[in-house]
């Protein structure tokens, strides 16, 4: 009889809910009820919201999966689902909104297969495209490319099969390919997913990319604070050289390609394929000019072709069944599917992979569950720290790169972040602008000194002491930024900026005229006020205060005092008699 | 300038052996030679820039520039604050206030008893457990600044324990 097949989410957020004890206690369990199952660690299965998130696959049945497994809900799953067959608590169902309008290509091996074994992978058509592809000649896989109309998935949307293309037609003895795994966008994780739960794919799809523009070295640039990536990729590249998938003359095809590990050390600018370049050759991660572009001068002055995680990960399944398949998913413009992280003020947190051409309203409401708790939905910002918010009148946009582009916005590496009313738009562009600040390399003026008094300007706006000609003043620094940057970071580094004080234009005036933040977010801006009327004297917020701003004995209308207080919001939280109010 | 230790030297000169003194390497050396020794000050630096036939400044160029590196050692525990989008909208500016107060140090700083290092980080990935805060391997999820106090007593604990 086959046995059972229970699959435990083991990316880095299901570890750090502890997905590790449930494994324990199943095995412990099962074995100890002599119950015949296999124990398979996976990676990410994208329900970030329901972690721990377990599937089990019963002999001659469809998988189910449970969210929220905690130590109760396991012993409750292995007691009656596994031992009498019952339903339980906790099954996520299949058709419901959360993966209906999904679709998977990247992501199609996360969560299902165990990362650490390349029979798996196999198993599920793994390695079957290189060996489709070292039969055609090199030309003919890359207007395969081409014609599927892929596009690097890292943000700035280039088609990918002429990014291979002008590889190829650069003459040199030493070619590189790159895979950029230097995910650095707060909030956005997918690249570390796929190398977490699927590394075969990606290296699969460097040796398709080396056979096709003539390589026979890779490069894995990839961020030293994904240790447990690191540590898969590691395995994977072992297992793929075992089993002859790189090394010498690669399944008898007189094609020779192996893959090296590169390591960043901690800076997002190192994103731009310039400065991963350099950083790549031991040196400051600082981009240059471009031309020549890495496909003509690249690594070590060789040509390189750089492409983002998500994008390899498409290949293989593009190889294997056809650049007409992929290029009928998604618009007229941007093919196939995006995986997007879906995080902020929505209730089902996750990572997920829809076609091309979903709306920001289907992604939100539908499938993201929309908003948590009782308050409106305020806007979405997508993009990371290149990108803009977008407010609700662009919810019916078709996702693409155009469209975002078009409202402001941009595609970026895929962080999708929910912001509610309670979200200060002043706030969330500072916000990212210190982002950009705190990366920019300091190569160009622009970006090292312009983003610095912008911000300034923004922190007088949040601290109520800007006027209105500050505005356009705002206006002209960002678009000199834009203009004048060197290189991606600077270039996009006032878009949150443009695009809040475009579609939230109201809210930067209140800050300005009425010194007044309706999110109550900008602490230079509130003051928590007792009302008498309505305070007890119960003293719980003159106990839970960290500063002891707070005064007034037991039975007595208690006071706060507004120099001493550091709005930290506890004593508006812990009071029962609502009798703490924001002015 | 402080001398280094003959068994450090030693160690850095095998280190930047190993990777044929190619100064190409010169991340991959810093990256062994701050797991080996805990941080990078410029003794170190000196060490390596000799090693891989490199100027100083090229060395200490590269130290400084990515945030990974430090030239000073860290405390017994790293507290990081997750600042990426998902845990600042649930407000980690909150639990990073309250951990510079009660810590009585700004980020990047050490307590002066060197059992605390507090530092932010961009994304561990565990969005849905927003706002964040990760010590060591362990992931703190849904902090709330009142459990902030609760968490360092937790690891003043531990600090003792290990004494």
């Amino acid at each position: 009889m086959e046995n059972t097949i229970i699959k435990f989410a083991m990316g880095t957020c299901g570890i750090a809910s502890g997905t590790q004890d449930i494994l324990n206690l199943f095995d412990k369990e099962l074995s100890r009820l002599n119950y015949p199952a296999q124990l398979v660690k996976t990676g990410c299965m994208g329900h970030c919201y329901a972690e721990p998130t377990i599937s089990i696959t019963l002999p001659g049945r469809e998988p189910v999966y449970f969210g929220n497994v905690n130590e109760e809900r396991a012993r409750d799953i292995i007691d009656h689902f596994l031992l009498k067959g019952d339903k339980t608590e906790g099954i996520i169902p299949p058709e419901g909104d959360f993966s209906k309008k999904q679709f998977k290509i990247a992501l199609k091996n996360c969560g299902e297969i165990d990362p650490e074994n390349i029979q798996e992978y196999i198993d599920r058509e793994g390695y079957k495209a290189l060996m489709k592809c070292v039969t055609m000649k090199p030309e003919k896989v890359i207007s395969e490319m081409k014609a599927s109309g892929l596009r690097g998935r890292g943000g700035g949307g280039y088609p990918t099969g002429l990014k291979w293309e002008n590889t190829r037609k650069s003459k040199s003895d030493v070619k590189y390919v790159v895979c950029n795994a230097d995910e650095g966008d707060p909030g956005a994780f997918m690249d570390r997913s796929v190398l977490e739960g699927d590394p075969h794919s990606v290296i699969e799809a460097m040796i398709i990319c080396g056979y096709s523009i003539g390589a026979n070295k890779g490069l894995v640039y990839i961020r030293a604070e994904y240790p447990l990536a690191i540590s898969r990729l590691k395995t994977a590249l072992h297992q793929a050289r075992e089993q002859g998938f790189l090394g010498e003359n690669i399944l008898n095809s007189r094609f020779s390609f192996d893959i090296e590990i590169r390591y960043g050390a901690g800076a997002f600018v190192c994103g731009e394929e310039t400065a991963l370049i350099h950083s790549m050759e031991g040196m400051r991660g600082e981009p240059t000019f471009k031309p020549p572009y890495p496909s003509v001068k690249g690594y070590m002055g060789k040509p390189t072709c750089v492409n983002n995680v998500e994008t390899l990960a498409n290949i293989p399944a593009i190889i294997r069944n056809g650049s007409e398949w992929f290029a009928s998913i998604g618009t007229a413009t941007s093919k196939g599917t995006k995986v997007f992280a879906l995080a902020g003020k929505i209730k089902r947190t996750g990572l997920i992979e829809v076609p091309m051409g979903t709306t920001l309203r289907e992604i939100i409401f539908e499938i993201g569950g929309g908003i948590k708790g009782i308050k409106k939905f305020k806007a979405v910002q997508t993009g990371g720290p290149s990108g803009g918010c977008l407010s609700e009148k662009y919810l019916d946009t078709p996702i693409d790169y155009e469209h975002l582009l078009e409202a402001g916005s941009m595609m970026g590496s895929g962080g999708m972040i929910v912001l509610d009313e309670d979200d200060c738009m002043v706030s969330m562009a500072k916000f990212y602008l210190e982002f950009s600040i705190d990366e920019s390399c300091g190569k160009c003026a622009p970006c090292r000194i312009g983003n610095k008094r912008l911000y300034e300007m923004l922190e007088r706006i949040t601290d109520g002491k800007a006027n209105m000609s500050d505005l356009q003043k705002i206006k002209d620094l960002s678009v000199v930024i834009k203009d004048t940057s060197l290189c991606g970071l600077g270039q996009t580094s006032p878009n949150p900026v443009l695009s809040t004080l475009n579609q939230f234009h109201d809210e930067y005036v209140a800050h300005i005229d009425e010194h007044f933040c309706h999110a109550h977010q900008c602490k230079e801006l509130i003051h928590y006020v007792i009302v008498a009327d309505k305070c007890t004297g119960c003293t719980v917020c003159f106990r839970n205060c960290p500063v002891e701003a707070i005064y007034g004995d037991k039975g007595e209308v208690h006071t706060i005092l507004d120099n001493q207080c550091i709005k930290c919001g506890i004593c508006f939280s812990k009071c029962k008699f609502n009798a703490i109010i924001i002015n | 300038m402080a001398t280094l230790s003959e068994n450090s030297r030693k160690f850095l000169v095998e280190l930047c052996k190993k990777y044929r003194n190619d100064e190409h390497e010169l991340i991959n050396v810093l990256h062994e030679a701050q797991d080996e020794l805990g941080y990078l000050p410029v003794e170190v630096q000196h060490v390596i820039a000799g090693e891989l036939n490199i100027p100083d400044a090229r060395v200490y160029g590269v130290v400084t520039f990515y945030s990974f590196f430090t030239m000073v050692p860290k405390g017994k525990f790293d507290i990081s604050i997750c600042m990426g989008t998902a845990c600042y909208v649930k407000g980690s500016e909150l639990i990073l206030d309250e951990f510079k107060r009660r810590l009585k140090v700004k980020v990047g700083g050490t307590t002066e008893d060197g059992i605390f290092t507090l530092s932010t980080l961009r994304c561990v990935g565990a969005c849905s457990l927003a706002p964040v805060v990760s010590i060591g391997s362990k992931v703190f999820g849904n902090v709330t600044p009142l459990q902030v106090k609760k968490i360092i007593d937790e690891y003043v604990e531990k600090a003792e324990e290990l004494h």
